[in-house]
């Protein structure tokens, strides 16, 4: 049961973070689809951290460094998104779904890279922090509490603060669903738009550093993150672009997720005789089945999608 | 006077694309002399050579064919993501609908033993079923089809490798060999494996796909449903004011689409070109590498063919480059940088016209203030 709650949690974490993160760039009028590949890319940054930071230096170091590294890839690959989208009208579904692929390829070549300069024998794309994991975790009576569960439930406020009871929040919002009434009011909706997309990517970095250290020990990145950043865009939609929503539409989905690597210690579970594919295609179709219910009165930011245009009227 | 030749659509769907090629190609150059400047030239070369890096004649046509035999799913795969992009939808679920196919096509051959072209059937119905959840789901719920359709490759993949685990060797994670096992499911080949020295994997796959886009053509340009169908991809609303069913044309369309990219994944493995692993984790990449093929290819059929040729050759060509210092993904790279500039496609075309516009402007202007010069200046440029 523990080891239930610990997984619902973590997997929940990262749900929730990039949700977060594509809420904040939805409500700025921008919807990022590619937060899959800024999940990559941020996962690389931390995981590279954790891989050539001295083992000797204090935990917090540790931890606040992998945060910074995902962060600062997470931001990076994010303003490609904002070059493409914002400053030349790209469209945001293409611009997004090729970041999602690129993330992909180009950590892959770039861990190998790394990797076979290494050791010319080694063509893995796998990057390992078994000892640098550690110091993430606090064990508090069997239950492994991961520090990136607290930078969930942060960010969650802060998000919240932000977006509600900020000037700059409320006017970000604003330029989702009326940018030329935002503009007409003195809102440089350029600037607001690029300031959703790039607290995505910090959401959308953290969320993707979150989910390597979830469950292993060495990632594969040749794997991606396994429509992880569509999970998240479901859970986003569940939840209606509201941040406090988001966190309780996290928490169904991650227990989902969760269920995948830990049914076999329920004995009513295992003896069901399900087979584990069936596990792991549950938070999918479990997304299917909501988004089909959910999307009809869909809340969404009425101006997402479309680039500004001051012309128009 | 004379139509600008650089106005033409045609013409600058046609230099957007190459400059997008290049450009991609340039930025794969540049990450490749970070990782190792010795071999990067080189590598760069390998990649975009792929079959002619071959050294004897008939081996470079051999390889020649097996880019032809990938070229056809993935040309199939582009189809449907085009067919679907032309309705107003991003059909991004054409990678799990690839995989069905694969799935329908391997189990009706390999486990009940039909011939070729029931196993084509077959898969056609299956990929149609798929596509239209996507649709159903899009029309009636408003579920938006980039996100139903990533949700439904997942559950795809992992319904395929569970039901293939049935035809599976008993020593590897692969399905069993089509030539040996079913033979009649193979594809023919009206012996055009000749023309390729004698590569057995050539099968009408690849002129039935390049039909099939020309197919896609008349389609979409001469005939009703076309027009209905892009009447309602550019208004919903309007259409169903004008009479048409939106519904059911939205529908139509993602079944048609997941046929499509259900076919691609037919043509693939009743070559027996390759064997599916029952063991994958991850969605192949055929379907994304499709919607690289269609914006490339400016979203017309035709330029499709030539782009999905493209992308497979250089997919291909990664495999040639010194795995000592780079790895094969290097292509996979080159590609979705591709895709990623497709995106700045429509400002590419704003340049130009911009440019063609003040080129014209001074033009006419130095014709006005110089009547006597009027005559030699014509339309030279």
């Amino acid at each position: 049961m523990t080891l239930l709650l610990q997984y619902t949690l973590i997997f929940s974490s990262v749900l929730l973070l990039v949700a977060l993160g594509g809420c904040f760039a939805e409500h700025s009028g921008v919807i990022n689809l590619g937060l899959e590949g800024i999940m990559v890319i941020g996962a690389l940054g931390g995981a590279l951290v954790m891989r050539y930071m001295p083992l000797s230096v204090a935990p917090i170091v540790m931890v606040l460094g992998t945060i910074i590294g995902a962060v600062a890839f997470g931001v990076i690959y994010a303003s490609l998104l904002g070059v493409a989208c914002i400053n030349f009208w790209a469209d945001q579904t293409i611009v997004g779904t090729a970041l999602n692929m690129l993330g992909t390829a180009a950590a892959t070549v770039f861990v190998k890279a790394i990797n076979t300069a290494a050791n010319p024998n080694d063509v893995s794309s796998v990057i390992q922090y078994i000892e640098p994991k550690k110091r993430f975790l606090v064990n508090i009576a069997g239950f492994e509490f991961n520090w990136f569960m607290l930078v969930a439930v942060i960010a969650l406020i802060v998000a919240y603060v932000v977006l509600y009871k900020t000037k700059f929040g409320l006017r970000l919002m604003a330029c989702g669903e009326h940018p030329q009434a935002a503009d007409s009011v003195g809102i440089n909706v350029h600037k607001m738009r690029w300031a959703g997309v790039l607290i995505s990517g910090v959401y959308g970095g953290l969320g993707g550093i979150t989910y390597i250290l979830a469950g292993v020990s060495e990632w594969k990145f040749e794997n991606g993150v396994a429509g992880f950043g569509f999970l998240a865009l479901a859970v986003m939609i569940f939840g209606q672009w509201k941040p406090t929503r988001i966190a309780l539409a996290a928490l169904l989905f991650g227990l989902f997720r969760a269920l995948s690597n830990v049914y076999m210690g329920f004995d009513f579970l295992y003896n069901l005789n399900i087979p584990s594919t069936v596990y792991n295609m549950m938070p999918y179709i479990v997304s299917l089945v909501v988004l089909a219910f959910t999307s009809k009165n869909s809340r969404a930011p009425k101006a997402e999608g479309i680039p500004y245009d001051k012309g128009q009227r | 006077m004379k139509k600008n030749f650089w106005k033409r659509p045609a013409v600058q769907a046609l230099t957007a694309s190459l400059i997008c090629i290049v450009l991609g190609l340039l930025i794969g150059y540049i990450v490749l002399l970070f990782i190792n400047p010795a071999g990067a030239g080189k590598a760069i070369l390998a990649v975009v050579k792929n079959f002619l890096n071959s050294s004897r004649a008939n081996l470079r046509m051999k390889n020649f064919g097996n880019t032809l035999v990938k070229t056809a799913p993935l040309l199939m795969c582009s189809l449907s993501v085009l067919f679907a992009y032309k309705v107003g939808l991003f059909n991004i679920g054409a990678a799990g609908q690839f995989v069905v196919g694969s799935c329908a096509c391997l189990i009706s051959s390999l486990s009940w033993g039909w011939s070729w072209l029931p196993c084509l059937l077959f898969t056609i119905l299956v990929g149609a079923v798929y596509g239209a959840i996507v649709g159903l789901l899009k029309s009636y719920c408003n579920v938006n089809e980039v996100i139903s359709g990533i949700m439904l490759n997942w559950i795809g993949l992992y319904t395929t490798n569970m039901i293939l685990n049935s035809v599976k060797e008993p020593t590897s994670p692969y399905t069993l060999h089509v030539t040996s096992e079913a033979p009649q499911a193979l594809l023919p080949t009206l012996g055009m494996g000749e023309l390729f020295s004698g590569n057995k994997y050539v099968s009408i796959a690849i002129p039935l796909s390049i039909i099939l886009a020309i197919i896609i053509l008349i389609l979409l340009d001469k005939t009703k449903l076309g027009y209905e169908l892009k009447a309602t991809g550019n208004n919903r609303n309007a259409a169903k004011y004008a009479g048409m069913a939106e519904k059911r044309n939205i529908i139509l369309t993602l079944a048609i689409a997941g046929a499509l990219a259900a076919l691609g994944g037919a043509f693939l493995y009743q070559t027996d070109y390759e064997q599916w692993s029952v063991t994958q984790s991850s969605v192949p990449g055929m379907g994304f590498n499709g919607i690289a093929a269609a914006f490339l290819g400016g979203l017309n059929p035709i330029g499709t063919i030539f782009a999905s040729y493209f992308i497979q050759h250089i997919t291909n060509g990664g495999g040639y480059v010194d795995l000592t210092m780079y790895s094969s993904q290097i292509s996979d790279l080159i590609s979705s940088l591709i895709i990623y500039l497709c995106g700045f496609v429509l400002f590419i075309k704003y340049a130009m016209n911009k440019r063609i516009a003040k080129t014209e402007e001074r033009r006419a202007q130095r014709e006005k203030t110089v009547p006597a010069e009027a005559g030699k200046g014509g339309d030279g440029k």
